[in-house]
């Protein structure tokens, strides 16, 4: 439904997003989790037809998000971080006007916007003035207006910031059941909200997507400790043997192509091997390609966002 | 189906829904009262003309003041993302929320036919200059409310919006006085780009299509770069 092409937008000098690319399947609810300034908003922006991407290309339910605006955005519905709303509108009066923006019919509109009222739990507030409403309330009718005009695809920025917990598991559970009607693009910086709506998370920081998995998966691969990946030319075989003797490594997995060998050293949490791993190739006569240390990075990204999680809750 | 006359509905309404809308027709209702007897006071002729000359000077200041929010506030409080990712183009957004600055306006306006009445009454008005007269102050709301509607798109602030709206309307009125009676190829200049000259005609009783296309191209072209520089964030 989304598919996002090496995606990058540059604010002056700096990458907000860097070279991207993900796609969203249909009927799936995909979270992208990242800390504050990660590049979220842009990305969503830039799906949006907000700003235009300063390369790459991404198209929404087969629309190109530049050269077929329009179409894209009678596709979407786009929940805005923040819920901008008009303060001095009631609720339904402003559901009545996003409807005829978004060209549904005269026919339709009464009772779409009654079902949306409904499906938001805002219908006993539907007279009220908007800047009365509390912020869940606000963000109530910031989802009725994405769901106004029957959109395939939502995209919500950060649904659940500035609520208070009760509101928030109501508006998760609200999207959760969204998402079996529609295919929703989510941002969150809320590790355990993913966990909790999500079927798939790509995680995001400084413009870069550093992980793409299901939140059990991340979970999984996170508690493993710290993994180096190598790539080596040289007998595998011996190399491997070596390499699991260095201390502090749990488990080698070798993966073998012929003269090129991978390699994936589990080590143990706070261990940094890499010196050693480098010295036992050199004396096995390896000569070493590559080597990165893939999930110290997930890692850090994990306390970063943890971090936030905390000052949140203080 | 277009967006321009949903626009234009959402903001006749924030208009009346906020007090703005009530103090600028008061407002110009007062003065443009007191300029009408005081100028009927003095030269005791049935005509709106000499009231209508100081009336320029009373809209140069109010126009900015109905502008001033138009995209001012949508820029502040971010509510210009829903409307922009919402499936409608630019320009309709800004003719929708031109136009309805302008119906605002000419709401505003509409009182002063009272004193047409009360005109016939003590006399008999030349009714073909009081057409044209209103025909100029029509015309001239759509420039003054272009102008306000640019100065509104370049900034979040509506104080800093009216404020530069003013003063730019202003320097439009003076540089029109100030050569107005002026000969040479420089004051012409300034009378052409001046509103003082075209109006004056106007209130003379005189429909002249060089001073309606005057102020129709220049608010055309006004539209037409407010609708850039909504789409310039597209560049930027
Ligand atoms: N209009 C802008 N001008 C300049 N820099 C911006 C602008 N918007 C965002 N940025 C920068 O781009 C980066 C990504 O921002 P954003 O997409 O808002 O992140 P997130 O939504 O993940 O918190 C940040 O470093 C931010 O400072
Ligand atoms: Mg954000």
């Amino acid at each position: 439904m989304i598919k996002v092409d090496h995606l990058a937008k540059r604010y002056a000098d700096v990458y907000a997003v860097d070279d991207i690319s993900f796609e969203v399947n249909q009927g799936e609810i995909l979270g992208l989790l990242g800390p504050n300034g990660a590049g979220k908003t842009t990305t969503m922006r830039i799906l949006t037809c907000y700003m235009p991407a300063t390369s790459g290309t991404a198209t929404v339910a087969g629309y190109d998000v530049f050269r077929d605006s329009i179409n894209v955005r009678k596709q979407i519905g786009y929940l805005p971080e923040n819920v901008p709303l008009y303060p001095e509108m009631r609720v339904k009066e402003y559901l009545s006007f996003r409807a005829k923006l978004k060209k549904l019919p005269y026919r339709e509109r009464k009772t779409k916007i009654d079902e949306c009222l409904e499906k938001c739990r805002i219908t006993d507030v539907q007279n009220q003035i908007i800047g009365t409403l509390s912020k869940g309330y606000r963000q109530r009718v910031g989802l009725a207006d994405t769901l106004v005009h029957d959109p395939k695809i939502l995209i919500l920025d950060e649904p659940t910031i500035g609520l208070d917990p009760n509101q928030i598991r109501q508006v998760r559970q609200l999207i959760k059941e969204l998402g079996e009607k529609h295919t929703i693009l989510l941002s969150t910086h809320i590790l355990p909200e993913v966990e909790m709506i999500c079927g798939r998370v790509i995680i995001i920081n400084k413009g870069k997507i550093v992980a793409m998995d299901t939140p059990s998966n991340l979970a999984t691969q996170l508690r493993s400790g710290n993994n180096i990946m190598i790539e080596v030319r040289g007998n595998g075989e011996k190399i491997k043997n070596s390499l699991s003797a260095i201390k502090g490594v749990k488990k080698v997995v070798w993966h073998d192509r012929g003269e090129l060998n991978n390699f994936t050293i589990e080590a143990e949490r706070g261990m940094d091997i890499r010196e050693d791993v480098f010295a036992n190739i050199v004396k096995n006569n390896g000569i070493i390609r590559e080597m990165k240390q893939a999930s110290i990075t997930l890692e850090e990204i994990f306390h970063q966002i943890t971090m936030q999680e905390q000052e949140v809750t203080i | 189906m277009t967006s321009i006359g949903t626009i234009f509905q959402r903001e006749i309404n924030a208009y009346f829904l906020s007090p703005v809308a009530y103090v600028i027709i008061a407002v110009f209702t007062v003065f443009s009262g007191y300029f009408f007897s005081i100028m009927l006071g003095i030269t005791q002729e049935s005509t709106l003309r000499y009231s209508l000359a100081y009336t320029q000077f009373i809209l140069s200041i109010l126009t900015p003041v109905i502008t001033m929010r138009l995209l001012a506030e949508e820029n502040k409080t971010g509510t210009i993302e829903p409307l922009m990712t919402a499936p409608v183009t630019d320009f309709e957004v800004v003719f929708g929320k031109f136009l309805s600055a302008w119906a605002l306006y000419n709401i505003m306006i509409a009182p002063t036919a009272l004193y047409i009445i009360f005109l016939a009454w003590v006399g008999s008005p030349d009714y073909g200059a009081i057409i044209a007269s209103y025909i100029g102050l029509i015309l001239m709301g759509g420039l003054f409310i272009s102008i306000g509607l640019l100065v509104s798109a370049v900034t979040k602030n509506q104080i800093v919006a009216a404020v530069i709206g003013i003063v730019a309307l202003l320097i439009l009125l003076v540089i029109g006085l100030a050569s107005s009676g002026n000969e040479g190829w420089f004051y012409n200049a300034l009378k052409y780009i001046g509103t003082y000259d075209h109006w004056d005609t106007f209130t003379k009783g005189i429909v002249d299509t060089r001073d309606v296309i005057y102020y129709v191209s220049f608010t055309a072209l006004l539209i037409f770069i407010v609708v850039r520089i909504v789409e310039s964030r597209r560049w930027r």
